[in-house]
């Protein structure tokens, strides 16, 4: 393609160059490093709370570091991961789906008849994404196409599938016929999967908001949907993808869930919801949007993660767990405003 | 001569380093409307709300009848009987008529007993007093504009206000409605009233107001007893209301003279137009936009047509709510067209959307900079490709170093001062960031460019420079179309000047016409 990226018109004219735009000495050294810790000081302030967590246990409760608990903990967050990268994307243009746990039911199940009615896995996967993606598209519909409120919206749709689900199955477990666990892989392969596919995702997707266009109108429509139509962008396919793509994300994890165990609850995926947006929210990405990142995301994942264990670890009582990770989110929400306060 | 109702003296407000009001005097007596007049900005409604205690004036002193007030409040302005009715009703369009007057005439306890009957009859008292056909139990929602107004109206003759200010409050009056409001303003001045009347029409000055006073760029400029040219005296006036009528107009006609009309423009255009503006080198080419008879019934746009030339700029001059804005929101598709036809470079094209518009090569520099020319959390890099990822980034892949090497040119090219293409937008000043704006549609390589308020908040040296932008834009073949407010700009930087008036455009003069030529147009008065 011809280097087309400079605009003829406003080349400085030799003329007027000498007089009336001339050179003004610019300040580059700003963004060297300092540019890039200023400018990710969020994702670098809880990532520095994970490591000092991390380092903490190191030398309070070692057994944390045991290969096969790790291992499992990792996998246990692998779906949540995938969950929090796609609600990220909604919450980075200023919405939000509180529908994702039902979802996930509805995913899970769905996942879990066409198994045992022995489908093979390379059928039911896409099966499950397709589903999951619709019941977006139907939440980014009525988000982008009636422009009604996102809060409002999956909160409807997160009582319909959930009571849709049980009045069709009245509670009943689905039982997976024999290899679907881990794929018919043994144990440690399978979670080792598990793991990858969520990182791959990860890096394929926080790539995907930094260097392509319609990441970056992302964030345009996050800090300000009116400015981003003005500047040519359609802010409500944006919105609507966002939702798209973040039920898809929906269907892949409760696939990455199901392979997990022998049975599928269909009460699977309680809480889901506040566990994916507590991972965004304490990764330093914006509750009002436009700003924030996935990698960011994923530590805030990971800190939450690491509460739990560091708590059984330390032999504190069970009771902590939730109060614990409740004060985690509180202090990313204080930290951000007092910020938020002192940049105006 | 008894004290005035109300009387300002030397009163400044500004606003950090802009100053709106420099030293204002203004009375209102009892039994007289007084009006207010000048263009946009001269600072009528930052008086307005220095009276009505919205803002605090930074010296001079307020006398309310003959008591000097300090620290005025709106609920303090309320209780010595100010009251304003503003353009736009600021009525609960959920509540009915009766809670919207009981609202601001009940005593705002919230802990007391309703009186629904009282409450009632006390709204259908007051509207009948001002001859308006509402029911109490009406929901504002389902009102029209005009009938809103006469709630606030009533509300204000609840109130017993001394002092009513009306700003512009026949803007979405029918003719029949505005002689109904003029005779309900009679009525109050006759029953002691002061009235303080903004309006944009002239010929309403005339017809109501006693006295004018004229604001230019925050200064009173004079204040004038209305002469009684237009024939008003054959309205119907109860002959007391005259007698007293005249006894203040002889108490100050030894102060003044009557003024016309032509001397009223005058007065409002008053300076100069500056010589500072840099002359225009282009020729015209070919015709790149061509408008017949376009109009936007959602947006009030109604009936315009104009050609734009290659290297042509276009100047859209006109009073606020004359339509400016509407007019680029429509040729950008923000509020589409539905009637008329749009062409552009001689093929007709419709204009759906911001996106279509973008596509069709249509650039658009919206009024609102910081809320809408510029995404202020982004970098100036990001900013500036915004609205042409496709033509710069073909791959849809965002090569940074691509997007650092065009920001660096414009930065260099528009003489941006800037610590680099990383620095976020917010930390820049409002002439930067609205060369950023610029910046961002010349990278889209436009055949048409709309710029709305270019300079609107910019200081006076990024003003000459932006200026110096568009002429260069210019004379390179673009088509530059420009709403502006500064009228010494539009005349300074336009090839021609279309004036626009209630939505469509009325008057097309050439670049270099008289301030008061435009001016009478805007006003909408007979060249």
């Amino acid at each position: 393609m011809p280097k087309e990226t400079r605009n003829p018109k406003l080349e400085p004219q030799p003329d007027a160059a000498a007089s009336d735009f001339g050179v003004r000495p610019s300040f580059g050294f700003r963004n060297s490093t300092f540019g890039f810790f200023h400018r990710h000081s969020r994702e670098l302030s809880v990532a520095a709370a994970l490591g000092l967590l991390l380092l903490f246990l190191a030398v309070a409760a070692p057994a944390f570091y045991q290969p096969q608990p790790l291992l499992s903990l990792l996998t246990r967050e692998a779906p949540a991961l995938v969950v929090a990268c796609g609600m990220a994307l909604v919450i980075i243009g200023r919405q939000i789906d509180i529908s994702v746990g039902s979802q996930f039911a509805a995913c899970s199940v769905c996942a879990g008849l066409l198994t045992a009615m022995n489908w093979p896995l390379a059928l039911v996967l896409p099966a499950s994404v397709a589903l999951g993606a619709s019941m977006g598209a139907l939440n980014g519909a009525l988000v982008a196409g009636l422009r009604l409120p996102s809060i409002v919206v999956t909160l409807a749709t997160m009582v319909a599938w959930r009571e849709g689900l049980r009045w069709l199955r009245q509670g009943q477990f689905v039982n997976l016929p024999d290899g679907v666990q881990w794929f018919g892989l043994s144990q440690t392969t399978g979670q080792q999967t598990l793991i990858i596919v969520a990182l791959v995702l990860l890096v394929l997707m926080a790539v995907a908001m930094q260097h392509i266009a319609a990441g970056r109108f992302v964030y345009a429509v996050g800090s300000d949907a009116e400015a981003a139509r003005l500047a040519g962008i359609r802010p409500q396919r944006v919105t609507f993808s966002t939702f798209v793509l973040l039920g898809a994300f929906v269907g892949l994890a409760a696939m990455m869930n199901v392979v997990q165990s022998p049975q599928v609850d269909p009460n699977s995926g309680a809480g889901l919801e506040l566990k994916a947006i507590a991972a965004v929210v304490v990764g330093g990405v914006a509750i009002s949007g436009g700003r924030g990142s996935l990698w960011g995301t994923c530590v805030g994942l990971l800190l939450l993660a690491c509460v739990n264990p560091a708590l059984t670890h330390l032999h504190v009582e069970a009771y902590w767990e939730k109060a614990m990770q409740g004060s985690v989110i509180l202090l990313a929400v204080v930290a951000d405003g007092l910020r938020t306060r002192k940049e105006r | 001569m008894t004290t005035a109702l109300l009387q300002l003296t030397h009163v400044t407000k500004s606003f950090g380093a802009v100053c709106a009001l420099k030293g204002v005097s203004f009375d209102l007596q009892a039994v007289e409307v007084h009006a207010l007049v000048g263009e946009n900005g001269a600072g009528k409604s930052t008086l307005i709300k220095v009276i009505t205690g919205a803002h605090q004036p930074d010296t001079g002193t307020i006398e309310i009848a003959g008591q000097p007030v300090c620290h005025l409040t709106p609920a303090a302005a309320h209780k010595l009987g100010i009251a304003c009715i503003y353009q736009q009703p600021a009525l609960f369009p959920d509540l009915t008529v009766a809670e919207n007057i009981a609202l601001r005439l009940e005593p705002a306890t919230a802990v007391r007993r309703v009186q629904w009957p009282h409450r009632r009859a006390r709204a259908a008292q007051l509207l009948r007093r001002i001859g308006a056909s509402i029911a109490p139990d009406a929901v504002v929602r389902g009102l029209s504009m005009p009938e809103q107004q006469l709630v606030e109206i009533a509300c204000a003759l609840g109130a017993s206000a001394r002092i009513l200010i009306m700003d512009e409050p026949t803007s979405s009056l029918t003719e029949q409605e505005q002689h109904r409001l003029f005779a309900i303003v009679r009525d109050l001045r006759a029953s002691g009233a002061g009235v303080i009347y903004i309006s944009h029409r002239l010929e309403e000055i005339f017809a109501i107001a006693d006295r004018v006073t004229v604001l230019r760029d925050g200064e009173s400029v004079g204040t004038r007893v209305v002469g009684r040219s237009r024939g008003d005296e054959a309205l119907t006036e109860k002959s007391e209301i005259r007698n007293s009528k005249s006894q203040i107009e002889q108490s100050l006609l030894t102060s003044a003279a009557t003024i016309s009309e032509a001397e009223l423009i005058k007065l409002m255009v008053g300076r100069e137009v500056s010589h500072l503006y840099p002359p225009a080198e282009s020729a015209p080419g070919d015709v790149v936009l061509s408008l017949k008879n376009v109009g936007c019934a959602a947006s009030g746009v109604k009936n315009v047509t104009l050609d734009v030339r290659a290297g042509e700029t276009v100047g859209i001059a006109g009073l606020v709510g004359a339509g400016r804005t509407e007019l680029a929101r429509v040729l950008f598709g923000v509020t589409p067209a539905d009637t008329g036809e749009i062409l552009l470079n001689g093929q007709r094209v419709t204009v759906r959307s911001p996106a279509e518009a973008v596509g069709l090569g249509i650039a658009y520099v919206p009024e609102d900079r910081r809320r809408h020319g510029v995404i202020l959390e982004m970098p100036i890099a990001a900013n500036m490709t915004m609205a042409s990822h496709r033509r710069i980034f073909p791959r849809n892949w965002l090569r940074f170093g691509a997007e650092r090497q065009l920001a660096l040119d414009y930065l260099r090219a528009l003489d941006v001062e800037s610590n680099g293409p990383d620095t976020l937008v917010v930390h820049l000043s409002g002439g930067n960031q609205q060369k950023v704006a610029l910046a961002r549609w010349l990278a889209t390589n436009p055949k048409l460019l709309i710029l709305d308020e270019p300079t609107q908040g910019v200081d006076v040296g990024a003003k000459s420079e932006i200026h110096k932008i568009i002429r260069r834009l210019a004379k390179d073949g673009l088509a530059v179309l420009m709403m502006s407010s500064d009228l010494p700009e539009v005349l300074g930087m336009s090839d021609r000047v279309a004036v626009m008036r209630g939505g469509t455009i009325i008057a097309m003069l050439a670049g270099k016409s008289d301030a008061h030529e435009v001016m009478a147009a805007a006003f909408g008065q007979a060249c």
